[in-house]
């Protein structure tokens, strides 16, 4: 019977179109929206998420998130060093500089300064130059979609010159870094010279980076830095969660993203639920004649859940296509959605979500099926 | 000639109060296996109601109705659906044909209702539209045939399954006279058989020829049943 179920959906062209067309819009609403969330969300925590070398950050005790930068003490840095289990501590600095190309561009960049000695902190993705040219004067490294927002169009090549609050920097390397929440551009300096771009009074230690020695446990040794400093000490990952839940719970971001994605599950219902019950209002004789011929309610609801899952997952492949259609297109750097993707676990959350919109938008159909007098078949 | 269907004091109301509907006053009625019988009246005399009730389809406030010596109403919910699948072949005014299915598939339905594969649901029907002389017909969606031949298809449907009992709810209504002549024609030939009954609701007395038996049906009960000789065509 499942054939006769499926030629009565495809044999309504123009239902059938319109339901798909209700999931694939909900789906790619729903999708997309939640793939922007998810990106924004890691964009805030990115910075954290590329220094993969260190497994703990040492900040300020008032800190909320990777933003909030208040200066600690050089001196800091030797204390953190100090603590056992810590097999190294570097300092990193963060700040946001205004950069002007010679052609007059002018735009802003989130600044890292990395330990002058082990460059640590720098992307680790060269796409062109060598990370040891940072040791030069002036020397700066520029991530590509930086580098494509200050000269669009143009290929990659080191030399190039720009100011950096109004002083020289020189390219030698291009990297690839994740797409940061507060800024397009993303330069990596030397910590020394990085400072110097931004002198900002006696203290310009944002955080320390450190790393737990091999076999600690990073939270652990983060702990213990934190009661031998009086320092906020947090393993990466923490710390990335800290940042998240930062902008989860004082921004209006979720808020915002959840009412578009609710009005997407809802707009989806009420399309799906609306052309499904005229879908089945139309074909009721044809249900009708079924149930008369001996066909169970059991097996008519299949049958309507089998038209339902059939329009679900065309719509939904549609939708999610779509939607990976966009993440791949719309977020080729230097444009600013780049970085943005649909993690396959939003993709799985959406095929839920989907089959949640379908069984609710087919709810009043099934019932309409079930309570269906067989014997309608015999009224003109 | 046997007792096919039995009818005691079969009543059906609907509504309650001052809305309140007797459809069934009490109707007692007997098809024989082996003949057509017709159910005649005027409109809203109880006749739809009453073959709704024999198919299993309705069930009335009280009385008895036994097919081939089964009470079904006594039968739980699930086991009347299957009796009506395997048991009850129906031909409808309306022809209630599937638009978007093939002659072949139509008539084949009642098989896929009791669970035959498709395929060999497709051979048996495509065997009995033959027979309905519809052989160039077969892959032929609904709206490419014309009312009698679709009507041939109902029939198709109806007798696909071997059913003992075919109900039919005025099937010539949609049809021109000589559609409709060939139809019943049709109906007469093949479905009445020895160990099945052939119920037939219509008001159309251009058909009255074709019964073995007619029943007269007024305000809700069975006014008089008349034997006749049938002639088919």
């Amino acid at each position: 019977m499942a054939i006769v179920a499926l030629r009565m959906l495809f044999g309504d062209r123009a239902k059938y179109l319109g339901l798909v067309f209700g999931v694939a819009f909900a789906t790619l609403l729903v999708t997309q929206q939640g793939g922007m969330f998810v990106g924004l969300m890691t964009r805030t925590a990115s910075v954290i998420d590329d220094v993969r070398e260190a497994d703990i950050w040492v900040m300020d005790p008032q800190a909320q998130y990777i933003d909030t930068v208040r200066s600690l003490r050089d001196t800091d840095l030797a204390r953190v060093r100090g603590v056992a289990g810590v097999a190294w501590a570097v300092p990193f600095y963060k700040a946001s500089a205004p950069v002007k190309t010679l052609d007059g561009h002018i735009d802003n960049a989130l600044l890292l300064g990395v330990d002058d000695a082990t460059l640590i902190g720098l992307s680790r993705k060269i796409l062109l130059g060598r990370p040891q040219d940072l040791h030069r004067p002036d020397a700066i490294a520029i991530d590509e979609a930086g580098y494509l927002r200050l000269w669009p169009g143009e290929p990659l090549r080191l030399g190039r010159e720009l100011e950096l609050n109004d002083r020289r920097a020189v390219i030698v390397a291009i990297t690839e870094a994740s797409p940061a929440f507060t800024a397009n551009i993303i330069i990596h300096a030397p910590y020394t010279r990085a400072i110097d771009y931004l002198p900002q009074g006696r203290d310009t230690l944002s955080f320390v980076l450190a790393r737990a020695a091999p076999g600690r446990n990073a939270a652990d040794i983060a702990r213990a830095i934190a009661a031998r400093t009086g320092l906020q000490a947090l393993s990466s990952a923490d710390f990335r969660w800290k940042t998240i839940d930062y902008y989860l719970a004082k921004t209006g971001i979720p808020i915002s993203f959840g009412l578009v994605i609710v009005l997407g599950v809802v707009v989806g219902i009420a399309i799906v639920g609306l052309t499904f019950n005229m879908f089945v209002a139309e074909n009721v004789r044809q249900y009708g004649a079924l149930k008369a011929m001996g066909l169970s309610d059991a097996r008519l609801v299949g049958l309507v859940l089998l038209q339902g899952a059939v329009v679900g997952l065309m719509g939904f492949g549609i939708g999610l296509g779509l939607a990976a259609c966009f993440f791949e297109f719309a977020t080729q750097p230097p444009g600013a959605l780049r970085g943005f993707s649909l993690p396959w676990w939003v993709a799985l959350g959406d095929a839920g979500l989907t089959a949640l919109i379908v069984l609710f938008a087919m709810f009043a159909s099934l019932r309409r099926v079930l309570l269906l007098d067989p014997a309608i078949v015999f009224r003109a | 000639m046997s007792v096919a269907v039995e009818c005691r004091d079969v009543r059906k109301s609907f509504g309650t109060g001052e809305t309140q509907v007797m459809a069934l006053r009490g109707v007692t009625f007997a098809a024989q296996a082996g003949e057509m019988t017709l159910l005649v009246g005027p409109s809203g005399c109880g006749k739809t109601t009453l073959i709704s009730a024999i198919a299993g389809m309705l069930t009335p406030d009280g009385g008895h109705i036994t097919v081939f010596g089964q009470d079904i109403h006594a039968l739980p919910r699930g086991k009347i659906t299957a009796f009506r699948a395997r048991s009850v072949g129906f031909v409808f005014q309306q022809f209630n044909l599937l638009p978007a299915l093939t002659a072949t598939e139509n008539a084949s339905i009642p098989l896929r209702v009791i669970g035959l594969p498709a395929r060999e649901a497709n051979r048996r029907a495509a065997a009995v539209l033959d027979r309905l002389g519809l052989a160039e017909h077969r892959h032929r969606f609904p709206d490419e045939l014309s009312g009698g031949q679709q009507q041939r298809v109902a029939i198709a449907r109806a007798l696909v399954h071997e059913p003992r009992l075919i109900v039919c709810d005025e099937p010539t209504a949609s049809l021109d006279a000589a559609s409709g002549h060939a139809a019943m024609a049709l109906l007469r030939e093949l479905a009445v058989r020895p160990d099945r009954a052939v119920i037939v609701v219509t008001h159309d007395e251009r058909i009255f020829s074709f019964a073995d038996r007619i029943a007269h049906m007024a305000d809700g009960h069975i006014e008089a049943i008349a034997a006749q000789e049938a002639h088919a065509a």
